[in-house]
């Protein structure tokens, strides 16, 4: 019986082992596969970042099944898209992520010809800011863009924040929150120092982790999402927060005020993007083109309050609205603004050992 | 008798596939992973990067935070069993009600809810603040990680250690009360020592999930507490460094080997004192 | 002196059973919360115990969190009681080394076994979704369930099963009707073991989860962040009191037969 185990065990053991020694590159070139027959079609987004009534609209209009899941953060949805990229067929990441993914050929590219709505309601400055990241604009389709900055609950603090200095007063403590995602937290730091948000220079970013150490104990949470209800139901007093959060939250509780800080910070764009090896490029495409229409646009925009790169959809607003400052900033107001850029691999990793100090810390 | 002998074998190649297939074989892939570059080359490099001040950190602090979560379990745990086994009406299903029905709501949402009790604007907060007291920090700090492992883990603690208790022949007990030994004397003489192996049965089973969470701390800890067990998530699924990942994970291994080891042994030396 | 000694115990007992439950009784309270954010109370309601049934996204979670439990537990009850028969008849040495294995996934932290099960998938290319996680769910089953029928396998009196063949029985036959009743209620209860197991796992589901495939664990993981739709806690306190109601009655039913037994 015992020879009978040992064999047997032998038996599954050898050849998985071998399957085992084929398979150990996380992942290499493969030819794009063409469409499959299923009418599926799986949408990866940021988390509340849409209003579920498009998706049902698209769902009616179209016939295709849709599996709309959602991330948290760039740094959470990159893993699982780079173990298998033909697990998703549209994605939004943001601007530096998108140059990253393109770089290592997760991208598959587009040809605008196919979405007319996209061709036509994006605004020209938006195609323009995309080729920095996007050079040809051939990977991606702005879909909301914005700042970061703080928000504040005027009734708990009575003064006008207007500088990254605030979130290191000792005042404050206990009642700042800081974002939980890497580069946003350096950025703070960067731009406080003056620094570039983009640095790749290693005093810089040590004085910047020392910095966010230093601050640590002020720190109420690090959060992403959580921001918002924390801030809506007063448990903080700042918080760092993307600008499409600011019109929500202040709806919600209106003693918030948003602020852009004088040092700087970052402009971002999220754009739709879809992956090389997705098997759903067409569907995929015409869910990009569904979301580019003004009508769908201006719906989400209503919903998230994330500004809009659709032209089509700004006419359709109010005037009140569109004057907005903080949904639709002047940003040549500010100094200081900048994009993530992606810094390679390996000043990734240094920022992510960084991050980890002040955890841990 | 040979004929089904040969039937029981057949009857188990199904298992033994599973069990290499699927408990084997990912364990040798952790092993290679944590002993490979990225390349595929052999390195050590991952498992010494827990000498890296963040991991080693992250660690000590997980070994600290769940080293005093089982303390207090214990301490908890103890005396409750001790009640409960002396209401002799306690029956077995009040011990699955206390126990087993707060299983049934998901355990997320129930650690989840702490947040709700411990925040700033909680209810013990707004209680402490209506009769004129000063808030208190407790979200966040390393005493909610602390409740949210005593919370999760406690029936863990609980439920060997009334078996221990339950077990021993009443007896004894009367025997050494009528010997003329006090009830302290009873407790650490008799009781005590034997429901020794409960107690270490219940320490192993707290220490390790304690140990190796990621959930507790990231539910009460607001991101500003990195346990070993968030270090190696994030590796998987933020930082994309399964080699790390692994590596790190090895040293969770170490670990839990060592608690695998004494729970055997306290085990054996049970079955000794058995026979 | 008795009765403080008493008293003391009853105030303990107490005051561990505030501290298990509380939470849950918060969650409770919650789902009649009318107000969506955690912290308010916007007056009493039902509504979203009757959102709830339309929102897609629950109720497929929590389809799939069911359906895990109810496959995995079959599946090992049948792999785990098949593997118990083989693995009793085996030679002291090759026994050890099996059951040696089958306590790994018990040992072991959840977040090993879950980073294990990632690496295993991710290498051989299987595709993530809800098969990985079947076999994961299955996997930490398994064990359960023979820790659960072993015992009660190995204190049989094999000459029953024996006579049985002798007297001209299939062995399938002897099986069912000499061996299967007498195990059954550790099967059983390796099975519920097991059940509950799967529906109460994060950790392992988390690494083995693929895109859009949630149970209800990680679909309260994700929300957490966003914030925990109302609904949810609607769902929960609905299971919540089921399996209580359940318990109670079971318990009843059972005290009662002894009484009359007695």
């Amino acid at each position: 019986m015992r020879r009978h185990v040992m064999k047997m065990t032998a038996a599954v053991l050898l050849p998985s082992l071998l399957l085992y020694g084929c398979g150990i590159s996380k992942r290499e070139e493969r030819a794009e596969l063409p469409d499959d027959e299923s009418n599926r079609l799986i949408v990866y987004n940021w988390g509340e970042y849409i209003d579920p009534e498009t998706i049902e609209m698209f769902k009616e209009e179209t016939g295709y099944d849709v599996i709309y899941d959602v991330f948290e953060t760039n740094e959470i949805m990159y893993p699982k898209v780079a173990a298998d990229p033909s697990q998703y067929d549209v994605i939004c990441p943001s601007d530096y992520m998108i140059a990253k993914m393109a770089g290592e050929g997760l991208l598959a590219e587009l040809d605008m010809d196919d979405m007319p709505q996209a061709k036509k309601n994006i605004g020209e400055d938006y195609w323009k800011m995309s080729r920095d990241f996007d050079p040809e604009n051939k990977y991606s389709v702005p879909y909301c863009w914005g700042t970061v900055g703080i928000l504040y609950n005027s009734k708990l603090i009575d003064e006008e924040l207007d500088s990254w200095e605030s979130l290191w007063d000792p005042k404050y403590n206990d009642d700042i929150l800081m974002q939980d995602s890497v580069r946003d937290l350096f950025m703070v730091a960067l731009k406080k120092l003056g620094y570039s948000l983009n640095s790749t220079d290693i005093d810089e970013l040590e004085e910047a982790k020392e910095l966010l150490i230093q601050q640590k104990p002020l720190v109420q949470a690090y959060v992403v999402d959580e921001v918002r209800d924390k801030m809506i139901a007063g448990e903080s007093a700042i918080g760092v927060i993307y600008s499409g959060e600011a019109e929500y939250t202040r709806e919600e509780n209106e003693d918030l005020v948003y602020s852009i800080p004088k040092e700087g910070t970052n402009v971002w764009i999220d754009s739709w993007v879809v992956t090389k090896d997705s098997r759903h490029k067409k569907a995929a495409k015409e869910w990009i083109d569904f979301m580019c229409r003004p009508d769908i646009a201006l719906m989400n925009f209503e919903y998230i309050y994330y500004s809009t790169p659709n032209v089509g959809a700004m006419e359709l607003m109010d005037e009140e609205t569109r004057a907005n400052e903080v949904l639709f900033p002047d940003l040549s107001k500010y100094s200081g603004l900048e994009a993530y850029k992606y810094l390679g691999k390996d000043t990734d990793r240094l920022y992510y050992n960084l991050w980890k100090e002040i955890k841990s810390a | 008798m040979v004929k089904t002998k040969r039937i029981a074998g057949f009857l188990g190649l199904p298992y033994i596939f599973w069990a290499a297939a699927f408990i084997v074989i990912p364990l040798i892939m952790v092993v290679w992973y944590g002993l490979t570059d990225e390349n595929g080359g052999f390195t050590f490099a991952n498992v010494a990067a827990i000498a890296n001040p963040a991991h080693s950190k992250a660690l000590f602090m997980a070994l600290l935070l769940s080293f005093i979560a089982t303390i207090v379990c214990l301490l908890l745990a103890y005396p409750l069993c001790m009640f409960l086994v002396e209401a002799q009406k306690t029956s077995n299903s009040f011990l699955t009600m206390l126990l087993i029905v707060p299983m049934w709501m998901n355990f997320l949402l129930r650690t989840y809810a702490w947040q709700s009790i411990l925040e700033k604007t909680g209810i013990i907060n707004t209680f402490l603040t209506s009769i004129g007291l000063q808030p208190l920090r407790l979200i966040n700090t390393n005493g909610a990680i602390i409740l949210g492992m005593v919370y999760n883990f406690l029936p863990f603690m609980i439920l060997p250690i009334y078996n221990a208790l339950d077990d021993i022949d009443k007896n004894v007990i009367n025997a050494a009360r009528d010997l003329g030994a006090s009830s302290r004397q009873t407790l650490t003489k008799v009781i005590f020592p034997l429901s020794l192996p409960g107690v270490i049965s219940g320490i192993t089973m707290v220490f390790i999930p304690a140990l190796t969470t990621f959930v507790v701390s990231s539910l009460l800890g607001g991101g500003k507490i990195l346990l070993i067990g968030n270090v190696i998530e994030q590796e998987f699924m933020v930082a994309y460094d399964w080699n790390l990942g692994s590596g790190l994970s090895l040293v969770l291994l170490i670990f839990i080997v060592i608690n695998v080891i004494v729970s055997v042994l306290t085990e054996r030396s049970e079955e000794d004192y058995a026979s | 002196m008795k009765i403080r000694y008493k008293g003391i115990k009853r105030v303990y007992i107490g005051l561990i059973f505030i501290f298990m439950y509380a939470p849950i009784a918060l969650l409770i309270i919650q789902s009649f919360n009318k107000s969506k954010s955690r912290g308010r109370w916007g007056g009493f309601t039902f509504e979203w115990y009757g959102s709830l049934f339309t929102d897609a996204s629950i109720i497929e979670a929590f389809t799939n969190t069911i359906l895990l439990a109810l496959l995995s537990s079959v599946i090992s009850v049948i792999l785990g009681t098949m593997a118990c028969i083989c693995i009793s008849k085996m030679k002291k040495k090759a026994r050890n080394i099996m059951m040696g294995i089958t306590n790994i996934p018990m040992l072991n932290a959840d977040i090993v076994t879950g980073v294990s099960f990632m690496l295993l998938f991710l290498t051989l290319r299987i595709q993530f979704g809800f098969g990985t996680i079947l076999l994961a769910h299955i996997t930490f089953n398994i064990p359960y369930v023979i820790l659960s029928v072993m015992p009660s396998y190995r204190d049989l009196n094999p000459h029953i099963y024996e006579a049985a063949l002798d007297l001209g029985a299939s062995p399938v036959y002897a099986f069912i009707k000499t061996v299967l009743p007498e195990i059954m209620p550790a099967i059983l209860s390796g099975g519920l073991m097991a059940f509950t197991m799967s529906i109460d796992d994060f950790i392992i589901t988390h690494f083995t989860a693929g895109a859009g495939v949630h149970t209800l664990s990680t679909k309260i993981y994700s929300e957490v962040k966003l914030g925990i739709k109302p609904e949810m806690y609607a769902l929960s306190a609905m299971i919540f009191i089921t399996v209580l109601i359940l318990l109670i009655l079971v318990n009843r039913v059972q005290g009662s037969a002894r009484k009359e037994d007695a």
